[in-house]
């Protein structure tokens, strides 16, 4: 049940670490056979084979919601699918943005209430400057006077407009090195847009990638709970009163709302 | 066109813990009771399915929809307040339940300091103590006085606890034992104890075992389940109003409890106060609901604005400080009383911090208040330093150590290898009102019925910098001594000011408490001073606050408040509580 003994997973400076690869696939399959609350884990890293050629995972009949509500332009959602790889990418660990199906994540997110502020004070005057104020916190471009799919729609431009002028070609086929460069210039608010910080573009890219990534699988992220089993989280389980006073990690398989339902 | 309703003996606005505990305690004694909830109906049945991190924790759908009606906030005297937009800048409750359907649960007690803290102050270290331009005063009460209270409203919601080696005195123990002891509890407790300090469990509203009130309620055992913070419990698990004193209060037969319904004034001839004057928001009719007694109990915001919307009490003015209404406005700041502290970073042990529940975690007072000596300190107040297992959800632990890419390759193995190895301590700290915080009308942004929203302003002074950095020494301390690897400290910088972020839910002042009218809007019965049938009742009148959570409190002067009024009813009228008039001005 613990996998204490794997003490070379300190720190990742380097992606390409291979000690601390091999250990996370040890601590996964050490585990397969362990039954807790009566759930059987299967370690997901030790499964995954990202290697394998993404068509062999398709299911046969077609996934009818993997189809767009927000986006109307193919080349706006090839840019998002690059941006948001780029910020969480496919590795030993599993599947990164796209095989979660995270653009379809934020394509649903950006049809609904909350691409639209609907829950936010939305009159004017807008100060969107004043978000500028180092006191201001950052996270949401707050005082925008575009909602969140208009910051999306402008930043993924953006994005490719840069890439085509510096490297003369669309962003989704810019190598990764470039793509990264590009993306660290928003963070970093190198690049000029309207109405809102490259960096407050950048950051709500960001969350709205790892929203999709670990969120409840009814969102249209998350695909097969993959995002959960990387991290071992076992999604919404009832209870835990029977197992939280104990010390060895517990491992479950894990549970969507679709079991609540219905 | 308003139309005008039966009267009743009593209206409330605000079905959180203070309209129910005080429509609870009018209906009991045969009152016919109105409440008056602008949020909608919501309850148990809402809960069962709730485990949606997403929805609730990202999305805020719990919380006061802000498109409607929000706040303006700015960081000086001399800036235009802008609007706050979203609710991951303004986490308030809403709906049935307000926000103690959706609490964490941690109970505390305040000191007998915080109650006499000017006196106090003065006694131990004279007058000169006092920083220039901070507004602390006595409360007109004293721990002993409340204590009864405290002793009800903990009665009331079952409150799971372990004596506290450095608490107050104590009438009674707590109606229920501690919570759960997690391997992460025991560290925390065992570095704690190793440098000296004295750790006990955060009291809890989560139940430790399936309890009966005192009025007959069931609350069940708590399951640990890690949705409690922001969630409405499906378990029925978790104390709050709706499990509780609204259930209470429905089952004598003399409370309605009216949803949608959006007060806009308080009615009033001057003297008296004569009803509440509503919309409804379904149909966007108005209406005027007559009482005898009218009770504010809407959150800080909602009380201080509706007064001052109604044009009772004198606007407090910050250049003359003359005036009352609006004043000492206080809270939990997200940058420097609460959420910054010391991240550990274990790398060879992992632990099941996505276990867990609001309250379940181990604090130590040591630093508290006024326990440790000051005389040395250019700060006055203190801070608890807590270890809670809440419950780690996937969206929002990305936790990585400090120089780590915060996406791309190297942030995503770090993020998923440190998922479940790292543990946070954090400082909660006082925080003391000062002559530039309070609260007033905006002068431009209006809300969705055309009335002005509430302007709030404030500023961290010099001694809120110095508490919070003590804090976090203290939670770096105690992180190296639980063994972590890696301390990751948050740093308080000296140009720390107000963030805009209304994120903890506590939040003072507006229509403080006082010995008299002097410096007061109320006495310590919730009653105003000068509209004897007007009690506004909350954290509304707390003069500063403490470093602790304020529910308890809130519970205990909501129990007093319904006393004074229950005795304003039988007595026919006239102030509950006299003014102390042989002390003056702070």
């Amino acid at each position: 049940m613990t996998d204490d003994t794997d003490s070379n997973g300190t720190v990742v400076d380097d992606p390409t670490r291979r000690n601390f690869i091999k250990a996370t696939s040890r601590v996964a399959g050490g585990s397969v056979g362990g039954a807790l609350l009566g759930g059987v884990f299967v370690g997901q890293a030790a499964q995954a084979k990202p290697n394998e050629p993404k068509e062999q995972k398709q299911p046969e009949t077609p996934n009818f919601q993997e189809a767009r509500q927000f986006f109307t332009r193919t080349d706006d959602f090839e840019v998002l699918k690059a941006a948001t790889e780029c910020v969480f990418p496919e590795d030993d660990n599993g599947p990164g943005a796209v095989g979660l199906n995270v653009p379809y994540f934020i394509d649903k997110q950006l049809a609904g209430l909350w691409g639209v502020n609907g829950q936010d004070y939305r009159a004017g005057p807008f100060q969107p400057q004043a978000s500028q104020d180092p006191g201001h916190v950052q996270p949401h471009p707050e005082q925008s006077a575009m909602n969140r799919g208009a910051i999306f729609l402008n930043g993924l431009r953006k994005l490719n407009e840069v890439s085509e002028k510096r490297f003369g070609k669309r962003f989704e086929s810019a190598n990764e090195e470039q793509q990264i460069q590009i993306l660290q210039a928003f963070e970093n608010d190198d690049i000029d847009m309207v109405g809102v910080a490259a960096s407050d573009f950048f950051t709500l890219l960001r969350q709205t990638t790892l929203e999709g990534a670990y969120s409840d699988p009814l969102y249209g992220g998350n695909k097969n709970m993959q995002g959960w089993k990387m991290k071992e989280y076992p999604g919404a389980q009832a209870s835990y009163s029977a197992v939280i006073e104990q010390d060895e990690f517990v491992k479950l398989e894990p549970i969507s709302l679709t079991d609540y339902q219905g | 066109m308003t139309e005008k309703l039966n009267k009743v003996d009593a209206v409330i606005v605000g079905s959180g813990w203070a309209g129910g505990i005080v429509a609870a305690e009018l209906t009991k004694k045969g009152h016919n009771v109105v409440i008056l909830e602008r949020g909608k109906a919501r309850g148990s049945s809402d809960f069962v399915a709730m485990k949606d991190e997403l929805r609730y924790s990202s999305r805020y759908e719990l919380m006061q929809d802000l498109s409607k009606e929000t706040l303006t906030s700015r960081n000086g005297l001399n800036k235009t307040a802008l609007p706050v937009r979203n609710n991951y800048h303004a986490r308030l409750g809403t709906d049935t339940g307000g926000a103690g359907d959706h609490w964490n649960g941690i109970a505390f007690r305040w000191l007998p300091y915080d109650f006499e803290i000017y006196s106090k102050t003065v006694e131990r270290y004279g007058a000169e103590k006092i920083p220039q331009g901070t507004t602390i005063q006595d409360w007109g009460i004293t721990y002993d006085e409340l204590e009864p209270y405290y002793d009800q409203y903990e009665k009331a919601a079952g409150i799971s606890g372990e004596e506290n080696p450095l608490g107050p005195r104590r009438s009674d123990k707590y109606p229920n034992p501690a919570m759960k002891t997690t391997p992460t509890i025991t560290l925390f407790k065992d570095a704690s104890k190793k440098l000296g300090y004295h750790p006990y469990h955060l009291p809890s509203a989560n139940m430790s075992q399936a309890y009966t009130n005192p009025d007959g309620e069931l609350i069940n055992g708590c399951m640990y389940c890690a949705f409690c913070e922001e969630y409405g419990c499906g378990f029925n698990a978790k104390s709050s109003p709706t499990v509780t004193v609204l259930a209470t209060a429905e089952k004598t037969g003399h409370l309605e409890l009216r949803n949608n319904a959006n007060v806009t004034r308080v009615a009033h001839d001057g003297t008296r106060a004569t009803g509440l004057v509503y919309t409804d928001t379904n149909t966007g009719k108005t209406y005027e609901q007559p009482a005898d007694v009218v009770v504010l109990a809407g959150f800080v915001f909602n009380n201080t604005r509706l007064l001052l919307l109604s044009d009772i009490g004198k606007p407090y003015d910050p250049k003359t400080g003359n005036g009352i209404i609006g004043k000492n406005f206080t809270g939990h700041f997200t940058n420097i009383s609460t959420y910054i502290g010391a991240r550990g970073f274990f790398k060879d042990k992992k632990f099941n911090t996505f276990m867990g529940t609001g309250a379940l975690g181990a604090t130590i007072d040591d630093f508290s208040g006024d326990n440790k000596d000051h005389s040395n300190s250019d700060y006055l107040h203190g801070f608890e330093v807590h270890y809670s297992q809440l419950g780690a959800r996937p969206i929002a632990n990305n936790h990585v150590p400090k120089g780590t890419p915060t996406w791309g390759k190297v942030f995503k193995k770090n993020s998923i290898y440190y998922y479940n190895r790292n543990l946070f301590i954090t400082p909660q700290s006082g925080f003391l009102p000062n002559k530039n915080s309070y609260m007033d009308l905006d002068p431009t942004y209006k809300d969705a019925l055309g009335n002005p929203l509430l302007r709030v302003t404030c500023e961290y002074q010099d001694q809120d910098r110095k508490r919070a950095r003590a804090g976090v020494a203290v939670c770096k301390q105690i992180m190296q001594q639980m063994g972590a690897d890696i301390v990751d400290v948050d740093d308080v910088p000296d140009d720390t000011n107000f963030n805009h972020r209304f994120f903890t839910d506590h939040f003072f002042g507006g229509a403080i408490m006082g010995e008299g009218p002097h410096n007061s809007a109320v006495n310590t019965f919730s009653q105003m001073w000068d509209m004897e049938n007007l009690f506004v009742v909350g954290g509304s009148s707390f003069p500063h606050n403490s470093n602790y959570n304020p529910t308890v409190t809130i519970g205990a002067f909501a129990y007093r408040a319904a006393e004074g009024i229950n005795k304003y009813f039988s007595q026919g009228g006239g102030l509950v509580q006299q003014a102390k008039t042989n002390k003056g001005d702070t």
